[in-house]
């Protein structure tokens, strides 16, 4: 280990304040007993026993993690299987396009995402509700999947799935058999990139809601323009707990998917 | 080498009726416009032990590729056992590889690499760990049944591979360099291995070797490749005894080549080599006509050296002694002649007395006999 120069360390810090100071305000504003958020008038946690009482809160939290559940689900199966199209079956007609085009989504404002399905839902006559805003996140998560997953596949040696088919293997159990367990950690970084990403979202969220239907993030923008409460705050610091649970576990998936795949090229020489 | 039971000699390439388990017929293989294979036709037989030697990058695993069906022909028509192959994807080929690079499944143990393609079959589940057992036994890696492919030796995993290709006994078995990371004893008793197996099941084996010597104890015939074309197809004696071309007998075992042109044709051939010299009389190797320039090629073992002048033979020169290498059961004599050419000499230590005999700067005579040459074409 190198040690820091103190010019480090100033930098390293002064970056780190400026990212978790306002995360940290709100987390221990969300234990204040006042009920206004700028002064402070001792330990307590009664906003997370009210947050507790707000059905509408809940409900949509509810929504929330259900429309992240499948969209991350679904995203990852058709993510999954462009990026295999994409990179394992050599050159095609249209591939190129066909690349460029699962990508495109990546870099679109999402104004514009949400605004084309928004449309697209009047259009066919689909009602704003939960599978709305599944459908759209899926959409836009899918890119992303297939990003993670076909990083994964570029350094795959094709010739283990030749192998498979050499002893018998049909391509689809090939397939399940040896593709699909050792990409494994890159589809599972997938789905858990996918499901933060639909937890997050706002804008694409507001156009497909309905209202049948609301998510946490819609529901907390909405009430937050009435005034901040501290019954928000707690739910704040829920999510971010929740968050950083889930960014720890992605990596320590990838950083595992890492060292097999080291492992693997090891094992190559 | 394969044996077809009595005392008949296996040779079903001489035999008129007998119907090639493998027909490849003018495979062309081209990757953009690289060409690969160059209009290869080629029959194997039944039971053969077949062997591919060539320099690196002579196309040898892309002809097996396209054994395997991994690679689809340019041009031609690939027929195994009467089938023609081109509509027949590699799962659905009776024919089994084991992978230059392994190709071990990482996620898989050493035990369940072996059984994946048996569980492919839907054996039973007793007959598969069975079967696996005894493959595990066969290449003497029962102890490391549980270990994953990055937790053994090279050699150990060339071992799992060449295992897992043979577990389903197919009829048609390519080993792309099976032997490469093995040390010598085990891979003389991994040869045996398979020549037994080969007798006991009757597999055919198409094998990729870069050991000559390998090929020579194997196989039953061997083709050698270069720029993706069969340069020659025979047994192990001929190719060794009578190679076709300068080409052939430089890639297979040590060889003496002296450049001249063809002064007389008859019975064998007389080469003119220097000038005021006696031409080197040998066998005609290859159709020539008389002043055309040719290599007279002789094996540093049948080369004697004396220090007296060998009176009785037709092929003597005189040169002085440059090199002498002592390798044990041999000793090697690099001698260099007046004319130019440094001739290598083997000579077999059966006494302690008999490499003594000479010494660096030695004047010593070399000589062979009238056969023991070959003048082939440049
Ligand atoms: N997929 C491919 N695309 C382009 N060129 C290829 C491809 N596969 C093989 N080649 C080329 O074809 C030639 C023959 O390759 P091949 O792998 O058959 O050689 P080899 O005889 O097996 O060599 P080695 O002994 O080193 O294994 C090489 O020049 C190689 O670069
Ligand atoms: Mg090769």
């Amino acid at each position: 280990m190198r040690r820091l120069s103190t010019f480090n360390i100033v930098s390293l810090t002064l970056g780190f304040a400026f990212l978790y100071i306002p995360m940290v305000i709100l987390v221990v504003y969300s234990f204040n007993e006042s009920k206004l958020v700028t002064v402070w008038a001792g330990f307590s946690t009664k906003w997370y026993g009210e947050l507790l009482q707000n059905e509408a809160m809940i409900d949509a939290a509810w929504v929330t993690v259900k429309v992240a559940f499948f969209s991350s689900t679904i995203a990852t199966v058709l993510g999954t299987m462009a990026a295999y199209v994409i990179v394992r079956r050599g050159r095609f007609f249209g591939r190129t396009l066909f690349s460029g085009m699962i990508y495109a989504p990546l870099v679109m404002p999402e104004v514009i995402t949400g605004l084309s399905l928004l449309l697209l839902f009047i259009a066919i006559g689909l009602d704003r509700g939960v599978l709305t805003i599944v459908l759209a996140h899926t959409t836009f998560s899918m890119c992303y999947v297939s990003v993670v997953v076909s990083s994964r596949l570029v350094s795959f040696d094709d010739s283990l799935e030749e192998a498979a088919l050499d002893l018998g293997a049909s391509p689809f159990e090939a397939f399940r058999l040896v593709t699909l367990p050792i990409i494994a950690p890159a589809v599972i970084s997938g789905w858990l990139l996918a499901f933060t990403l639909s937890l997050d979202d706002l804008v694409i969220a507001s156009f497909a809601a309905g209202p049948s239907a609301t998510t946490l993030p819609i529901k907390i923008f909405s009430s937050v323009r009435l005034g901040v409460s501290p019954e928000i705050n707690a739910l704040s610091t829920i999510i971010i707990a929740i968050v950083t649970v889930g960014v720890l576990t992605a990596s320590i998936v990838s950083k595992r998917q890492i060292t097999q795949r080291l492992k693997e090229e090891a094992q190559a020489d | 080498m394969a044996a077809s039971g009595n005392n008949e000699v296996f040779a079903p390439w001489k035999d008129r009726d007998a119907v090639p388990l493998i027909r490849i017929d003018q495979i062309t293989k081209r990757f953009g416009d690289f060409t690969a294979i160059d209009n290869v036709s080629l029959d194997i037989y039944p039971q053969e032990f077949f062997a591919l030697l060539g320099p690196s990058g002579c196309g040898k695993t892309t002809l097996m590729r396209m054994l395997a069906g991994f690679e689809t022909p340019s041009e031609g028509r690939i027929t195994i056992d009467g089938v023609d192959m081109a509509s027949v994807p590699p799962n659905k080929r009776a024919v089994n590889m084991m992978f230059q690079s392994y190709a071990l499944f990482p996620h898989l143990s050493v035990w369940d690499n072996i059984a994946f393609g048996l569980r492919r079959d839907s054996q039973d589940k007793d007959q598969v760990a069975a079967r696996v057992e005894e493959m595990l036994k066969l290449v003497q890696l029962s102890q490391f049944a549980r270990r994953k492919p990055h937790q053994i030796s090279g050699g150990q995993r060339q071992r799992v591979a060449l295992a897992r290709s043979l577990a389903k006994a197919p009829k048609l078995l390519l080993l792309d360099e099976p032997l490469g990371a093995l040390d010598k004893k085990l891979r003389q008793e991994t040869q045996f291995e398979l020549m037994d197996i080969q007798e006991k099941t009757g597999t055919t084996f198409v094998i990729v070797t870069h050991d000559q010597e390998e090929a020579m104890t194997v196989a039953s015939r061997v083709a050698v490749m270069n720029n993706g074309q069969l340069v020659q197809v025979e047994t192990p004696e001929v190719i060794y005894e009578q190679p076709s071309s300068v080409y052939v007998a430089d890639f297979i075992g040590d060889v003496n080549l002296i450049e001249g042109s063809v002064a007389a044709l008859g019975e064998g051939a007389e080469l003119a080599w220097a000038e005021g010299r006696a031409s080197l009389i040998g066998q005609l190797g290859a159709a020539l006509s008389k002043g055309q320039s040719a290599t007279f090629a002789i094996r540093p073992e049948k080369i004697a050296i004396s220090s007296d002048e060998p009176l009785d033979r037709r092929n003597r020169v005189r040169g002085k002694i440059l090199d002498i290498g002592y390798l044990g059961n041999l000793s090697t004599y690099h001698v260099e002649l007046p004319e130019g050419p440094v001739v290598k000499c083997e000579v077999g230590n059966r006494s302690r007395i008999e490499r003594r005999d000479f010494t660096w700067e030695d004047e010593v005579w070399l000589s062979w006999s009238d056969t023991a040459g070959l003048v082939l074409a440049r």
